[in-house]
């Protein structure tokens, strides 16, 4: 699903990941009149402003008003329309919950939530502006699709693909730049397929968000430094999880550490240890991220190494559990 | 007002043979929301059998009329109403509420053809009601978007939500109507979260307001002629009601909102609607033109 991006690579550079979001909608809005475009008062904050300009009579800014924001995505959809509604992703995943699973799963419409400002992207903001539990929560909902891309270009490719796929999406991203994970657009972009960063035999990183960057960063440390080869996939789509992946991973690496700039509890690594046990085989695993805490405030980064969600948290984590024996452990009469 | 005695009397007449369809439904079932019901038939009726462009055979024309019934607690008289409107098919109500069946108490528009929405979560309607109007000019449709509120769902904060922004879109190709029997699960909307003074509520959030006795078609129908020729003020139509109107042991009492019909209770119904239609249809002949 290469090409076609009005923006370079090297342009994703200099441009916040929601700008990316904001000139994708833009260029597909050129295509497709039915993109909509709504805000509740976050048109500045969510990049889409551009949108509003070219397109005045496809923006909608409904105010501070989120359930509003999912009833009127809604109805437009209802109406043949494919309705892009952006918030901040702690409101966009909460405020109007009921909206979302009944307006839109329920009825499974085409209506695409951008949540910005992910997981705890808006540092200093505090806990009231961050979204840890969004993916505990989207995930469980019917007839979802929960992406978080890694970075800008895949941004683009994200909303993209889901303008052009039927039914509920929700896409998580962060607040200001993210670190660049790819160089090109020109890899195998596809909704509910891990893309894998790098190859590796003793364990398996499974990263999403801006944790992709950092995961591929511990790799390479922990190959020079400690001569660990880790693999590290970037699973992009939460929902649905590329349970072939995390098959794959298990056999081959026996080892798993997942990463997310969210809770524990509910995300990806949940989402992971759902395949890996269901698969029967025994691994090695851990959940990297908040450990069921609010947040703190602070610099998107600080908090990210507070959290082992950085690329020294992970080395740290993965040295750990590179120890676990657990295959030697055949007694299991201590144990119970 | 124009209504003529014979269509005040076809209207009349028609409305209650929903009123018992739904009846009926409702003792199949054993049990339903009766009473939100029979303050809404009126209503329901004068929309879809004299107002909407809604052609039963055509539900996907996207030309024509959007209606958004946003308390989705009477799925029992919309279900009875779109078996009337050949969409359902009659032997399906007595599936009502049985499992497997596509028709419970409230209704799922993606199984039940031509119904807009599924509502339930009470205050969504009043938004995607919105969305559908605001839809029409975007695509450049002349189609209108009508929308029904139960009075006590008006409690939710996302109904003035979405009357803020309907007044601020200049949104009048959607016209709402108030089903205002007074009436909510645990007792008088006075007495459990007042409304009122709920006309001017409804003013001050933009609206013009038009406030009819929700069982007279004559005043149902100049209303919605009214809203109907708007052109920037939107109409919200605040229709005074009675919970159960027609039936002697319902009518205004909250407990019924949802009851249990057994045999005597149908047939005292039976009896009543039948005596009610016969006032009205005086009323009708006496007051119409």
């Amino acid at each position: 699903m290469a090409g076609g991006l009005v923006f370079t690579a090297v342009e994703s550079t200099k441009l916040a990941t929601a700008e990316i979001f904001g000139k994708t909608l833009c260029e597909l809005g050129e295509k497709d009149p039915t993109i909509v475009a709504l805000t509740a008062d976050l048109a500045g904050s969510t990049k889409i402003g551009d949108f509003q300009k070219k397109f005045p009579d496809r923006f909608i800014n409904v105010g501070i008003a989120e359930q509003n924001l999912y009833g009127i995505s809604a109805g437009l959809a209802k109406c043949g329309l494919t309705p892009f509604a952006s918030s901040f992703s702690v409101f966009a995943s909460m405020r109007a919950l009921d909206q979302v699973h009944t307006d839109i799963c329920y009825q499974n419409l085409n209506v695409k939530i951008i949540g910005t400002h992910g997981g705890t992207s808006f540092g200093q903001a505090g806990s009231t502006h961050h979204a840890i539990e969004d993916f505990a929560i989207i995930r469980s909902l019917v007839n979802m699709t929960l992406i978080c891309p890694a970075d800008g270009i895949e941004t683009g490719l994200a909303v993209k693909a889901a303008a052009a796929t039927k039914g509920p999406f929700y896409i998580r991203i962060n607040r200001g730049f993210d670190q660049t994970v790819y160089s090109t657009d020109d890899y195998d972009f596809e909704v509910g397929k891990a893309v894998e960063m790098c190859d590796g035999t003793d364990i398996t990183i499974i990263a999403c968000g801006s944790c992709v960057y950092q995961a591929v960063q511990a790799a390479s440390i922990l190959k020079n430094d400690y001569k660990i080869s880790a693999k590290v996939l970037n699973m992009h789509t939460i929902k649905p999880i590329d349970r072939e992946a995390v098959l794959k991973a298990v056999k081959e690496t026996r080892r798993i550490v997942t990463v997310e700039d969210h809770t524990v509890i509910g995300g990806l690594g949940s989402a992971v240890a759902e395949v890996v046990v269901e698969g029967g085989k025994a691994c090695a695993f851990r959940k990297l991220g908040l450990q069921d805490h609010f947040s703190a405030i602070g610099l998107h980064e600080d908090l990210m190494a507070m959290y082992e969600i950085d690329s020294e948290g992970i080395v740290k984590n993965v040295l750990e559990v590179m120890k676990a024996d657990f295959e030697a452990d055949e007694d299991w009469g201590d144990e119970v | 007002m124009s209504l003529t005695k014979k269509e005040w009397a076809r209207l009349e007449k028609k409305a209650n043979d929903l009123r018992a369809l739904t009846l009926q439904t409702t003792f199949w079932a054993g049990s339903g929301h009766i009473g939100g019901s029979f303050s809404s038939i009126d209503i329901l009726t004068a929309l879809y059998y004299k107002y909407l462009n809604f052609d039963p055979k055509n539900t996907d024309d996207p030309d024509r009329d959007r209606c958004v019934v946003s308390k989705g607690h009477i799925g029992i008289a919309l279900a009875s109403m779109f078996s009337d409107l050949g969409l359902i098919e009659k032997e399906e109500l007595k599936t009502f509420n049985l499992t497997g069946s596509k028709l419970g108490m409230h209704l799922d528009s993606n199984k039940v053809k031509g119904l807009d929405a599924s509502t339930g979560s009470l205050g969504h309607g009043s938004a995607m009601a919105l969305g559908m109007a605001l839809a029409a000019r975007i695509n450049k449709k002349t189609y209108k978007t009508y929308l029904l509120l139960g009075d006590g769902e008006c409690d939710e904060g996302s109904v003035w939500e979405a009357a803020m922004a309907t007044a601020n879109f200049k949104a009048s190709n959607l016209i709402t109507f108030v089903d205002r029997n007074h009436n909510m699960i645990d007792g008088n909307t006075e007495d459990v979260m007042a409304l009122e003074p709920f006309a001017d509520k409804w003013t001050a959030f933009g609206f013009d307001v038009k406030v009819v006795n929700g069982h007279r078609f004559d005043e149902l129908c100049e209303a919605i002629e009214y809203a109907q020729s708007a052109k920037t003020k939107p109409v919200c139509i605040i229709c005074d009601t009675v919970k159960g109107a027609g039936v002697s042991y319902m009518a205004g009492n909250y407990k019924w909102h949802y009851g249990a019909i057994d045999e005597a209770k149908f047939n005292l119904a039976n009896e009543d609607l039948a005596n009610y239609l016969k006032q009205r249809l005086e009323v009708a002949e006496k007051e119409g033109k």
